[in-house]
């Protein structure tokens, strides 16, 4: 691990302040915040990340859970992953992004990680993650091995010629789901970001992954209030039952009214370069009968878009079978 | 092994040799740290462990075990290699140091951890309990009475992180089937295969509590 300097910043205007000093908040950050550090001591001990400077955020007032005053829920950005599970609103209101948080890492990981640090979650591709290994997304302009490499756990969806890791988050694709605002505290002042827009597809910059600017500091993200009457399921397929990252999950929010599906919100897990939200499945499910062909027919619009690599095409099946199994059981929940 | 070696097995431990038996100086930097702090006496309370010469070290305190430590530690510490090499309570064990097995759960404020996947210096007046803060060969925790009972363990390496894992559990919400026990403890992996006698274990914990 290369050497740091450990700084407790006194407040978030402080914490901006000191962040702004470094010229990408994205891959090669100079300047990065830490709260859990599940993710980001994992990439410096394997050199991955290597910031000069270490912005500790937990004593920051960030982390709590409270009513907002629309009816929805006003979320810090170091509650930790557990807390915010187990939160009574989120069991109650928000049951796909407990479901998402419960299927994710360890009871132990879960104690660490953050809101804003799951959302800030790399990928798990093998070749990001070993530094012997060319990768557009560390190294700009050294090519992708994973293309015709090792692919098999990587994306089908939102992919390029320059990257197709996947992101590896569950919590990510509940937020996507709940259509969550992420709010940032900046260089500028402060900001709210749709969770739809914070992450962005690789293009010929996979080493940008959120739209988030130097100095940016992610203070809390907002649920809208519940919809009434919806039903939510999150449900993850992996190669072990437990403690394992996604091949194929998906985060449903649906409601249904006379056998008809009359509002759809519809997230994909472990398929994409990004959380991915589904208009085309959601358009697909409106308006339909809530039963096993709208539902297929809603998996076939999800993925039409899919672009298999060598080892991944089983993905395309795996990720329609989930979301119309994930479908149907929201609707008979 | 040599044959010479007879005379003092007696008095050497394991990890004595192995501090001890480094002949470069290569070996006698790494091992600095933890013999400052053997000096420093063992979970001293108020000791203060300096590293010989660390260069950009920083001052810390943490309660462990119900000790505070004042310590002093580069930042790249992590909140393992504190407690193992600093403060010399080697029970927490260092498996993948990437939070992937679990082998170095302690407890932060009562709430269990990958110490390899944090910093000591984020742990600033934390209350942190290691298994030598769970119970004594004398007065064991019942988890760890348990664990022998059922014998939850081959090679013992995964162990004490099983334990303070199971400990933990106990104040988790966990349904009461074996079933909830397995998800809850997927995070500590046993590669001798243990995790039948584990869950025992752990089941008999909970049905006495």
């Amino acid at each position: 691990m290369h050497t740091f300097e450990f700084v407790r910043p006194k407040d978030s205007a402080a914490a901006v302040g000191l962040a702004a000093q470094t010229k990408t908040a994205q891959q090669g950050a100079q300047v990065r915040f830490v709260a859990g550090g599940t993710t980001l001591l994992d990439l410096m001990k394997l050199n991955v990340e290597t910031p000069s400077r270490l912005l500790d955020i937990n004593r920051l007032p960030l982390s709590t859970v409270e009513a907002a005053p629309d009816g929805g829920l006003k979320i810090g950005a170091t509650v930790r992953n557990s807390d915010l599970a187990h939160h009574p609103r989120v069991q109650q209101d928000y049951a796909v992004l407990s479901q998402a948080i419960l299927a994710g890492a360890s009871a132990q990981l879960r104690n660490m990680a953050t809101t804003a640090g799951n959302l800030l979650q790399r990928t798990r591709c093998a070749y990001f993650r070993d530094t012997a290994m060319p990768c557009n997304k560390r190294e700009p302009g050294t090519g992708c091995p994973a293309i015709a490499g090792s692919n098999r756990t990587l994306a089908i969806l939102g992919t390029s010629e320059s990257c197709i890791a996947t992101n590896p988050s569950d919590m990510n694709v509940a937020m996507v789901a709940l259509e969550a605002v992420v709010h940032v505290q900046g260089a500028k002042g402060p900001r709210a970001i749709p969770v739809g827009d914070f992450h962005v597809v690789p293009g010929n910059t996979p080493q940008r992954e959120t739209v988030l600017e130097p100095g940016d500091l992610i203070t809390l993200v907002t649920l809208p209030p519940p919809v009434a009457g919806s039903k939510q399921v999150y449900l993850k397929l992996r190669d072990r039952a437990s403690y394992e990252f996604a091949l194929a999950s998906a985060a449903v929010v649906i409601t249904v009214s006379g056998g008809k599906v009359t509002r759809a919100r519809v997230a994909l897990g472990g398929v994409g370069t990004k959380p991915w939200r589904s208009p085309e499945a959601e358009a697909a499910l409106v308006g339909q009968a809530a039963d096993a062909a709208s539902f297929r027919k809603a998996a076939e619009a999800a993925l039409r878009g899919a672009r298999p690599q060598s080892e991944n095409a089983y993905k395309i099946e795996l990720s329609k079978r989930c979301l119309a199994h994930a479908l149907q059981t929201a609707a008979t929940v | 092994m040599r044959d010479d070696s007879e005379a003092p097995r007696k008095k050497l431990t394991r990890r004595r040799f192995l501090s001890t038996a480094g002949s470069s100086a290569a070996a006698a930097a790494l091992i600095g740290r933890a013999t400052a702090a053997g000096a420093a006496e063992r979970g001293s309370p108020g000791a203060v462990a300096e590293g010989p010469g660390i260069e950009g070290a920083v001052p810390v305190t943490l309660r462990i075990n119900g000790k505070e430590q004042r310590l002093s530690v580069d930042p790249r510490t992590t909140l393992l290699d504190c407690v193992r090499e600093t403060v010399a309570l080697t029970g927490t064990k260092k498996g993948c140091d990437h939070g992937q097995c679990g082998a170095c759960t302690v407890h932060v404020n009562g709430r269990r951890v990958n110490s390899c996947l944090t910093l000591a210096l984020m742990h600033d007046g934390d209350e942190i309990t290691t298994i030598e803060g769970l119970g004594t060969p004398d007065a064991l925790h019942p988890m760890q009475a348990a664990f022998l009972a059922h014998d939850g363990y081959q090679c013992g390496y995964c162990t004490s992180g099983q334990i303070m894992s199971a400990v933990a559990l106990l104040k988790e919400p966990c349904g009461a089937e074996d079933a909830a026990v397995k998800e809850l403890m997927s995070g500590n992996i046993c590669r001798c295969g243990a995790y039948p006698n584990i869950v025992a274990a752990i089941q008999q914990v909970r049905r006495n509590a």
